[in-house]
C-alpha cells in the first residue's frame, strides 16, 4: 500500500488524478477499522491531514461553510446555534476520542446509510463542493447518495466543503442503538424547521440503502401547517397532524431486518422519533421551549 | 533438570515488593499494578517481546460443520519470510486433543470442522502482516455437512453425531451422544407435593450466549529452549491445567514445558481453556525461534469459549399463604461443538436450580448439547446465572399471582443456615437471604424524574437512549425489580481441589522480607494485594514480595469459581503459618534460655517481632534471623473434600460453599422506543469477611455490570441456518459504557463461615447472578410486559420482532 501526503490541496487534487483507486484519509476512524479488519485493502491511501483549508470552517449570511475534515467536537463546540441538528448529530458519534478526529467528509465518503451527520445534513439542506482537476461543482445533499456506501463522486474529485444552510428554525436530531452511548446506529432521524420558506425538511438515517428524506411526510406537513395558519398563529400541532407524520415518516423507511435490529422496529422507531422531535421543535418554534441551541 | 539459559523476553512479569506499614487483612490497600494499568505501562501477554521472535497465524475454518476434503499449504510455505505453515499431520506426538474435562478438542483439525472458527492450519513468518497474507493463501477444500444447532435437531432421529465413537466418562450414561452430560437432582415426591399447591406457574425461559469480552485479547509468546523444551509466556487462568494439556500434544514432559503468566488483560472464565499456547509452543518448537501469538478482537470472539445459552422450563407451586409446594424444571444447555467445562456447568445449573429457597419437593433436569454452536463453558456464575434468571422470573410469577409483595414471598421462603439443599446437602454456614433482601429493599429509592433540570430542557444522559436524544421524558416509565441467588465457591463434586504456596521469610538489609510464590493467576480479582495483606497478617512484617506466577511453584488451582481468595489465600495462610512455627523454633533455640516465655506462652508475629499474647516483646524478627538460611517452606492446602452427585438422584454433599447476593434495579424504560437506562443497581452480599474491602466492593460491581450487560444488550448472535457467528465484533457484540453503568451501591455484610480462612465467602460471581433478573423484572414492572428472554432487545418491548 502507498501513502501519498500531499502538502496542498492542489497536490492533493493531481495526486488523486494520478491515482483515482486511492483512498482518502482524514481522521482515520472509519478508513481505518476498515483496514484493520481487512475489509479493504487500497492500493493507495491519500492523506489529507497536511491540508489545512480543510479543517476550517467559515459563517456566511446563509450558508456555514464546513471544511470536510472539521472534527466532530469543534461542531459540537463551535457551531451550535447555526448548525443546531448537525451539532446533535455529532453529539452521538461513537467516542470523545473519534469525535476529536472524525469529520462529516469522512461520513459523506463512506456514504453508509449508518452515518451519523447524513440525516442532519439532509434536514438541514446543504451542498457538497467537491473539486478535482478538472474543476468544481456543487452537489446538492439530496442528489449526494446514489447507493448503498455510494456516493456521486467521481474517481478524480475530493471532498472539499459542505455548505450547509444555517438553522433559520428549531432543528432536532435522534438515534436510536441499544447502547446509552458509543453505539452505530440502529435508525436515526433528523428534522429541521424552515419558517421563512415556510417549509420543513427530514433525514432518515439507516432504513433505507442511503440516508433519505420522507418527502411525503414533509408535504403532507407543509401543507397541514400551512392550512391551519400555524406559522401564523403558533397553535399547538394536533396530535392527528402529529401521529400522520409520524406515519409517513415511517412510510418512508425501506428498513431491512439484520444483526443490529428489525426492519419493523427500524420502521416504528423512525415514526416515534418524527413525532417526537415534531412536538420538541415546535415547542421551541412557539418560544415556549429550549433554546435554538443544539446542545444535548 | 537439564542445564537450561533463559533470554529473558521484554515483558516478563518481575518480583513486585510492597512495603506498608499496615496493610493487614481486612485493610484496602491498593494493587501494586493500578496505577500502571491506568496510565497504560502495565505490561500485558500482548506487549511480550523477544529478539528473531516470529509472529503466528491461525486459520480458522469458515464454516460450522464440514469434512476437509484437501489442504493445500504450498503457496502459503512458498510466501518471502514464512517459516513454517503447520497442519494435524505435523503434530509431534501421539496425543492430538486437549480439553478441561474430555479430551475432544483437536490441536488442529483432523478431517472435520465442528463450528466456525475452528483452527485448521498454523502460521510462522516473521511479520504479523506476512503470517496473515501467508494464511490467507492456504486452500481448504471443504465439504459441508448439516448442522445441529438446538435440542431438537440434536436429538432428531437422524441427528448427525458432533462426535462419533465417544468413550469419555460421561458417555455411558447420557441418553444420547449429542448430550455431553445429564444429570437429574431428584428430592421428596413431586406428584404429592403438587396436589398441595394452590396456585401453580410454569414458565419457558431463554437465556442468549453472552460472551466474556475481556479487554486482553488472547496473546502469548513460546521461547523455545536448548534443552528441546520450551518456555510459554501466556496469559491464562490456571497454568497447571493449561500444562497438563500442552506437554502430552507437544510429546514433552512437563518440566521442559515452563510456563510464566504474563500480563492478563481480564478473564471471566474465557482463558480457563486453551486458546494459543499449544500453538504458539509448536511453531517455537518447529522453527527454533519464539513466536509470538496475538488474536486480534475479531479472533478473540472465536478464541474463547462463551457462557452456555440455555432454555429453561420451570415449573413452581405454592400455598395460598405463599410457601413453595414444589419445582419441576428443565435446563437445557447449548454446549456447542466441544465438552470444555459443559459436565461441571451442567452440574451447578442442576444442583444450583431451585436457588436460594427453602423447597421439599424437586425434580430438576440439566443437559448440555454437542452442537455445531461456537463452545460454550466457564463463565462468571457458571450454570448458576442461567438458572437464577429463571427461578426470580417464577418468583415473581408466583407473587403476582399470590397477591404478595415479591420481596415478602421470597423471604417467606428463604434458606436459611440449616436448610437442606435439593441435593440433600445442609447449608451449614450462614445464609442471610432474607436479610440480604430486606436490606436492597429497606434502601431508599433514587428520586423520580431525574433528567429535570433547574434551567434548560432535560438532561438526556439521564434517559433512555443517553446521548442519542431519542426522549426528553416521553414514554419513560420507571420500574423496580428484586433478585437474589445463590453460588457455590470451589471446585465441587469431589474434584481434588488444592493450591500451593510456597513462602520465604529471611532479612535483606536488616529488614524481614517474606516472599509469596504461588501459580495463582492474577486476572484482575486482586490475590496479589490479598496474599501480601495475609503475609504481613500472619508473619508481622510490612514488606513483602509476591514473586512472578509460574510452573516452579504447585498448582494454584484455576482462577474461576469465586475461589482463589478461598483457596491460594488459604494455602498462603497456611504456608505462613509453618513459617512462624520455623521462626519460633529458631528463636526458641537460639534464645529460649533468656525468657520462660519462649517455651510457654502463646507467641505471635506482629510489627517485626516475636511477641506473647500478652503483647510482650521477647525478639526482634531480624535478630531471630540473623545468621540463618532464609525459612522456605511451600504446602498444599485443601477445602473440605466434596462428593460426586449421585447420577440418578443428583444426592451428595457436592459443593464447598455457599454465597449469596441480592439486587434491587431501577430503571427507566423508553416504552415506545424499548430502550432502557438502569438507573441504580443496589446491591447486598454476605462476603464472610472482607480482606480487601476496597476490592470487594470493585468485584460487586464488576459482577453487577457484567448481569445487567446480559439483561439488556450483550449476545452472540449465531445464525441459526448455518451456526455462523453474526457479530464478532465491539461494534454488534455491545458491552456496557459508563452511561449504560449505574449508581451500584453496595451493602456488605461479614457474617463468618467457619470452614474458610478467615471465616471469609468467595465473592467474585454471586453479584453476577441476580443482576440479571433483577434488571428483567424491573423492566417487567415498567412495562407490565413477560419477557422471557435475555438480553432485552428494543424490539421486545414495542412488539416488532
Amino acid at each position: 500500500m502507498d501513502f501519498l501526503r500531499p502538502a496542498s490541496w492542489e497536490e492533493a487534487l493531481a495526486a488523486k488524478a494520478e491515482h483515482p483507486t486511492a483512498v482518502p484519509i482524514a481522521g482515520g476512524t472509519d478508513v481505518m477499522v476498515e483496514i484493520n479488519f481487512d475489509h479493504r485493502r487500497p492500493a493507495y491511501l491519500l492523506d489529507l491531514n497536511r491540508i489545512e483549508l480543510l479543517r476550517e470552517w467559515e459563517v456566511g449570511e446563509e450558508n456555514v461553510r464546513l471544511g470536510a475534515s472539521v472534527p466532530y467536537t469543534q461542531i459540537m463546540e463551535n457551531l451550535r446555534t447555526e448548525l443546531p441538528g448537525l451539532a446533535l448529530a455529532s453529539h452521538t458519534v461513537a467516542s470523545p476520542q473519534i469525535r476529536n478526529r472524525g469529520g462529516v467528509g469522512g461520513n459523506l465518503g463512506t456514504a453508509s446509510p449508518a452515518g451519523d451527520a447524513h440525516p442532519a445534513l439532509l434536514a438541514a439542506g446543504a451542498e457538497v463542493e467537491v473539486e478535482s482537476v478538472r474543476g468544481s461543482r456543487l452537489i446538492p445533499i439530496d442528489a449526494f447518495y446514489t447507493g448503498v456506501k455510494r456516493n456521486a463522486l467521481q474517481p478524480d474529485e475530493l471532498i472539499k466543503t459542505v455548505h450547509i444552510k444555517k438553522a433559520d428554525g428549531p432543528q432536532q436530531y435522534s438515534k436510536v442503538g441499544t447502547r446509552n452511548a458509543m453505539v452505530i446506529a440502529v435508525c436515526a432521524f433528523g428534522l429541521a424547521l424552515h419558517p421563512e420558506t415556510r417549509t420543513v425538511r427530514t433525514g432518515i438515517g439507516s432504513a433505507a440503502p442511503t440516508p433519505i428524506r420522507a418527502k411525503e411526510a414533509e408535504s403532507f406537513l407543509n401543507a397541514a401547517l400551512e392550512e391551519g395558519g400555524f406559522w401564523d398563529n403558533g397553535k399547538i400541532i394536533t396530535p392527528s397532524v402529529a401521529k400522520q407524520f409520524a406515519d409517513l415518516v415511517s412510510a418512508a423507511a425501506n428498513p431491512i431486518d439484520d444483526v443490529r435490529g428489525t426492519a419493523k422496529y427500524r420502521r416504528h422507531a423512525v415514526g416515534i422519533m418524527a413525532r417526537r422531535q415534531l412536538g420538541w421543535t415546535w415547542e421551541q418554534y412557539r418560544g415556549t421551549g429550549r433554546t435554538l441551541e443544539g446542545a444535548a | 533438570m537439564a542445564q537450561h539459559t533463559r533470554t529473558v523476553p521484554a515483558g516478563t512479569p518481575t518480583d513486585v515488593t510492597q512495603n506498608h506499614v499496615k496493610g493487614g487483612i481486612g485493610e484496602s490497600t491498593l494493587r501494586p499494578d493500578g496505577t500502571l494499568k491506568v496510565t497504560g505501562e502495565f505490561a500485558y501477554s500482548s506487549d511480550m517481546w523477544h529478539e528473531d521472535m516470529l509472529w503466528g497465524q491461525t486459520l480458522r475454518s469458515t464454516v460450522a460443520h464440514a469434512e476437509i476434503v484437501s489442504i493445500d499449504t504450498s503457496e502459503a510455505l512458498a510466501t518471502s519470510g514464512v517459516y513454517a505453515v503447520l497442519t494435524y499431520d505435523d503434530l509431534p506426538a501421539a496425543m492430538k486433543n486437549y480439553g478441561l474435562e474430555i479430551q475432544d478438542t483437536p490441536v488442529l483439525a483432523h478431517g472435520k470442522v465442528r463450528h466456525h472458527g475452528e483452527p485448521v492450519a498454523l502460521v510462522a513468518a516473521d511479520h504479523p502482516e506476512t503470517a496473515r497474507r501467508a494464511a490467507a493463501k492456504i486452500r481448504i477444500e471443504y465439504r459441508e455437512l448439516p448442522v445441529v444447532t438446538d435440542e431438537a435437531s440434536a436429538l432428531a432421529p437422524d441427528a448427525p453425531l458432533v462426535h462419533e465413537g465417544r468413550d469419555d466418562h460421561h458417555s455411558g450414561h447420557v441418553p444420547h451422544p449429542n448430550i455431553v452430560h445429564r444429570q437429574p437432582i431428584v428430592r421428596g415426591n413431586v406428584a404429592e407435593a403438587r396436589k398441595r399447591a394452590d396456585v401453580i406457574v410454569e414458565g419457558e425461559y431463554v437465556f442468549g450466549m453472552q460472551d466474556q469480552a475481556f479487554l486482553g485479547p488472547e496473546s502469548g509468546l513460546a521461547v523455545p529452549a536448548e534443552d528441546g523444551g520450551v518456555d510459554l509466556y501466556v496469559a491464562t487462568q490456571w497454568l497447571h491445567s493449561d500444562l497438563k494439556q500442552i506437554a502430552p500434544v507437544l510429546g514433552l514432559p512437563e518440566d521442559k514445558v515452563r510456563m510464566t503468566l504474563s500480563g492478563v488483560g481480564g478473564a471471566f472464565g474465557g482463558r480457563e481453556d486453551i486458546s494459543m499456547q499449544i500453538h504458539a509452543c509448536l511453531l517455537a518448537l518447529r522453527t527454533g525461534k519464539p513466536v509470538k501469538i496475538v488474536y486480534n478482537r475479531f479472533e478473540s470472539f472465536f478464541g474463547h469459549v462463551h457462557r452456555h445459552p440455555a432454555k429453561l422450563h420451570y415449573e413452581h407451586g405454592a400455598t395460598k399463604d405463599g410457601k413453595l409446594t414444589h419445582l419441576k424444571a428443565r435446563i437445557v444447555l447449548d454446549g456447542g461443538a466441544y465438552a470444555s467445562a459443559s459436565p461441571a456447568v451442567v452440574g451447578n445449573a442442576s444442583s444450583l436450580g431451585a436457588g436460594p429457597y427453602v423447597v421439599d419437593d424437586v425434580e430438576i433436569e440439566a443437559v448440555a448439547l454437542y452442537t455445531n454452536n461456537p463452545p460454550c463453558g466457564a463463565m462468571r456464575g457458571f450454570g448458576a446465572v442461567q438458572a437464577c434468571f429463571a427461578y426470580e422470573a417464577q418468583m415473581d410469577k408466583l407473587a403476582a399471582k399470590l397477591g404478595m409483595d415479591p420481596v415478602e414471598f421470597r423471604r417467606l421462603n428463604a434458606m436459611e443456615q440449616g436448610t437442606l439443599m435439593p441435593t440433600g446437602q445442609v447449608v451449614d454456614s450462614p445464609a442471610p437471604v432474607a436479610e440480604l433482601l430486606r436490606r436492597v429493599k429497606a434502601r431508599p429509592l433514587p428520586p423520580e424524574r431525574q433528567w429535570e433540570t433547574a434551567g434548560e430542557g432535560a438532561d438526556v444522559r439521564a434517559l433512555p437512549g443517553g446521548l442519542s436524544n431519542t426522549t426528553h421524558g416521553e414514554g419513560v416509565v420507571r420500574g423496580v425489580g428484586y433478585a437474589v441467588g445463590i453460588k457455590n465457591v470451589g471446585f465441587s463434586e469431589g474434584f481434588d481441589d488444592y493450591s500451593t504456596a510456597r513462602v520465604v521469610l529471611q532479612v535483606i538489609n536488616g529488614e524481614p522480607v517474606a516472599m509469596v510464590h504461588t501459580a495463582m493467576a492474577e486476572v484482575g480479582q486482586g490475590g496479589v494485594t490479598v496474599h501480601a495483606q495475609i503475609a504481613r497478617t500472619e508473619l508481622g512484617v510490612t514488606q513483602v514480595t509476591i514473586h512472578p506466577a509460574d510452573t516452579q511453584v504447585g498448582s494454584a488451582g484455576s482462577t474461576s469459581a469465586s475461589r482463589q481468595t478461598y483457596m491460594t489465600g488459604g494455602a498462603v495462610k497456611n504456608t505462613c503459618e509453618a513459617v512462624r512455627e520455623k521462626v519460633l523454633e529458631i528463636g526458641r533455640r537460639k534464645n529460649g534460655s533468656y525468657h520462660p516465655a519462649w517455651a510457654t506462652a502463646e507467641l505471635l508475629l506482629e510489627g517485626g517481632k516475636v511477641v506473647t499474647d500478652g503483647g510482650e516483646v521477647l525478639a526482634t524478627l531480624a535478630d531471630v534471623l540473623e545468621g540463618e538460611e532464609p525459612v522456605d517452606v511451600e504446602l498444599e492446602f485443601r477445602h473440605r473434600p466434596t462428593v460426586p452427585f449421585d447420577l440418578r438422584t443428583g444426592q451428595g454433599d457436592g459443593h464447598v460453599q455457599y454465597t449469596f447476593a441480592a439486587h434491587r434495579a431501577v430503571v427507566e424504560v423508553d416504552t415506545e422506543l424499548g430502550l432502557v437506562k438502569v438507573i441504580e443497581l443496589a446491591t447486598a452480599q454476605d462476603v464472610g469477611k472482607a480482606l480487601n474491602p476496597l476490592s470487594v466492593v470493585g468485584q460487586i460491581q464488576g459482577g453487577t455490570t457484567q448481569g445487567l450487560g446480559v439483561a439488556v444488550m450483550e449476545e452472540i448472535i449465531v445464525d441459526p441456518k448455518t451456526a455462523k457467528v453474526r457479530n464478532p465484533s465491539f461494534t454488534d457484540y455491545l458491552i456496557p459504557t459508563i452511561l449504560d453503568t449505574p449508581t451500584i451501591p453496595v451493602d456488605v455484610l461479614e457474617l463468618a463461615d467457619d470452614n474458610a480462612p478467615y471465616g471469609l465467602r468467595g465473592i467474585g460471581e454471586a453479584p453476577t447472578l441476580s443482576s440479571t433478573p433483577a434488571v428483567l423484572a424491573a423492566i417487567r414492572n415498567a412495562t407490565g410486559l413477560e419477557l422471557n428472554k435475555t438480553p432485552v432487545r428494543p424490539e421486545a418491548l414495542t412488539g416488532t420482532l
